[in-house]
């Protein structure tokens, strides 16, 4: 059991997919306008992550080497199609806040390049687990970004407000916003860990 | 279980299995899903109306714009005399924190300079052209391209006879108001909807015709 | 001349990268060199343009068979399947150019750019300025006007790299957050164009 929280937790902090690896950036700057959508879009990757490493490594044995990304691709994008109609279907509001990045998530490059780094090498057990490390490192990544955004830029967090609206630098809630608020949460990783 | 080896057999039928399980096993999730997806959009609609009518007996009519970042499209509740009850913005893509204000800033009951309830749509400008409506402060676009559309909808729906298309179908009686009836009504005319209209008073004028011609034998 | 107007506005107004999000990870990775950001937006202008007008053609057929949820899977295989043959053809026709774009072929599969646009456009939802009319030819420009805002930006972002690897940065900065902060001061230039179109 050893291995597995040094498997689980090692997604959450020395290889978190966001601040170490620095993948999977496209959903993260985009979908980080508010501490609720960037929980969600995290939620979502990690539901994908863990299937489809589930799925990736019960098959390994199954899949030629020759076809492999294919194969994962084809996975991936099986669970992602999911998780598409799923929210479609129970969750209208957040589907139409995350958009275009729902399907986006098969070219995750946090999920394909986890299903051939990992599952494809590993028990089930282990894959799944993980699937959930990176996925709650990711998830934990995006919902921090996305409350330090909604708090500068809108004077709120997860909805509650903090300070009335006037006061927010609206940069933050846009493009720009993104690129410098990521910076600047990476420095500050960065010198917590040099440390 | 040793690896498969990468024969073309094994690719081959590896890669097809694969597909089909999971074309059947999404065709599977659709079915499952098909009822609720098409149930969220028809309650979007209805909750929509509700939402415009403010529990009063009215019009709702849905009519697009083009804003500052894409179409703007908007739902507003008339009552009979033409007088706002409410609306709802169905669609935008103005910017966050700017001209995205307009879901609830000319709704806003404690500042009656902005407040566009209750007053008569038709002629509604901002300030800037010579209105007297308060635009969002630097959002003085999406402000105009809004109005714009309230206006729209209002003579859509009450002015305007001389406006051919789809909504010549749907017209309502004069001086008798529907509870909650919607319109589609879009910016740019309906050609289809317009031949329909002509052939129809085309069929309506033979029918005349045939009538007179019948009454005269 | 709306035609103009959809590359003034794909290439800056709405830049892909700057103010869309998409492309991000090849932004970032891609662009310390102008030469190999040169070579990847070449690759990216050839494979979404081409992607694009593929993917329009199979949303039709999917429409016409009710099977639109089957919209990510396909295009997704599709695109994995153009860049493979790309790769085959570069590198019979320029293996020079192969050489020098290396592992970055296949990496354009996963380029959230080129299945995030094929997707705009199938649907009809890409932006475009005020009357232009959704269709092949105008989501045919758009993808490939797309392509070369992401080039333009690339190439932008691989100049001023090329001058930071000169300059002092502080130690917790180096490598990805001044690259950040560099991107996104440059989405804030970029934010001028806003209202043009």
């Amino acid at each position: 059991m050893n291995n597995g929280m040094k498997v689980l937790t090692n997604g959450i902090l020395k290889e978190n997919p966001t601040f170490v690896l620095v993948l999977g950036m496209c959903p993260t700057l985009a979908t980080t306008t508010s501490a609720i959508n960037g929980m969600s879009m995290g939620l979502a990757t990690m539901f994908v992550l863990v299937c489809s490493n589930v799925v990736i490594s019960l098959l390994k044995n199954l899949i030629p080497d020759k076809v492999r990304i294919p194969a994962f691709i084809v996975v991936i994008a099986t669970f992602v199609t999911m998780v598409q109609l799923l929210m479609q279907a129970y969750l209208p509001a957040i589907y139409d806040v995350l958009g275009l990045f729902i399907p986006l998530i098969v070219v995750n490059c946090i999920v394909l390049g986890r299903a051939e780094a990992f599952a494809a090498k590993n028990n089930v057990g282990l894959s799944a687990l993980d699937g959930i490390g990176m996925g709650l490192g990711f998830t934990l990544a995006l919902t921090l970004l996305g409350a330090v955004r909604e708090l500068l830029g809108t004077g709120a967090c997860f909805g509650f407000r903090l300070f009335p609206d006037n006061y927010g630098a609206l940069v933050f809630v846009l493009a720009p916003g993104a690129f410098i608020a990521l910076a600047y949460l990476m420095v500050i990783i960065n010198k917590i860990q040099n440390k | 279980m040793e690896k498969l080896q990468s024969s073309f057999k094994n690719m081959a039928l590896s890669l097809t299995i694969i597909a089909m399980v999971a074309a059947a096993a999404l065709a599977g999730v659709y079915m499952l899903t098909l009822e609720n997806i098409n149930a969220q959009k028809r309650a979007k609609q209805e909750a929509a109306k509700l939402a415009v009518l403010n529990g009063q007996e009215g019009v709702a009519v849905e009519t697009s714009v083009d804003g500052f970042g894409g179409t703007i499209r908007v739902m507003v509740g008339f009552d009979a005399e033409g007088n706002i009850l409410g609306y709802e913005i169905l669609e935008h893509q103005e910017t966050p924190g700017l001209g995205s204000h307009m879901v609830h800033w000319f709704k806003n009951a404690d500042k009656p300079g902005q407040n566009i309830i209750g007053r008569k749509a038709g002629g509604l400008q901002v300030s800037k052209d010579g209105g007297d409506v308060d635009a969002i402060t630097a959002a003085t676009i999406t402000s105009r391209a809004f109005l714009k559309a309230v206006n729209q909808a209002y003579a859509e729906q009450f002015g305007a006879e001389a406006h051919t298309g789809a909504s010549q179908l749907n017209k309502v009686e004069e001086g008798v108001v529907e509870e909650g009836v919607v319109e589609e009504v879009t910016d740019d005319t309906n050609p289809e909807a317009e031949l329909e209209a002509e052939l129809l008073q085309d069929a309506q004028e033979m029918e005349q015709i045939m009538e007179m011609e019948v009454d005269h034998e | 001349m709306v035609y103009f107007l959809i590359f003034i506005s794909a290439i800056f107004v709405n830049n892909i990268v700057l103010s869309q999000f998409l492309g991000i990870c090849p932004f970032l990775g891609v662009s310390k060199k102008i030469d190999t950001a040169m070579g990847m937006s070449a690759a990216v202008i050839f494979v979404l343009t081409l992607a694009t007008v593929v993917t329009y053609l199979l949303q039709m057929v999917l429409v016409a068979w009710g099977l639109e949820f089957l919209q990510t899977i396909l295009f997704i295989l599709i695109i994995a399947a153009l860049v493979q043959m790309i790769e085959i053809i570069l590198k019979k026709i320029s293996p020079s150019l192969y050489q020098a774009l290396g592992v970055f072929l296949p990496l354009i599969t996963t380029n959230c750019c080129i299945l995030g646009v094929a997707i705009l456009v199938a649907n009809g939802t890409e932006k475009l300025p005020m009357g232009a009319e959704h269709g092949m030819l105008t989501g045919t420009l758009f993808a490939f006007a797309t392509a070369l805002g992401f080039g333009l930006a690339l190439i932008l972002f691989a100049g001023i790299r090329e001058q930071l690897a000169l300059a002092k940065v502080p130690e917790a900065m180096k490598g990805t957050p001044i690259a950040l902060l560099t991107a996104g001061l440059l989405a804030m230039a970029f934010m001028g164009f806003s209202g043009v179109v």
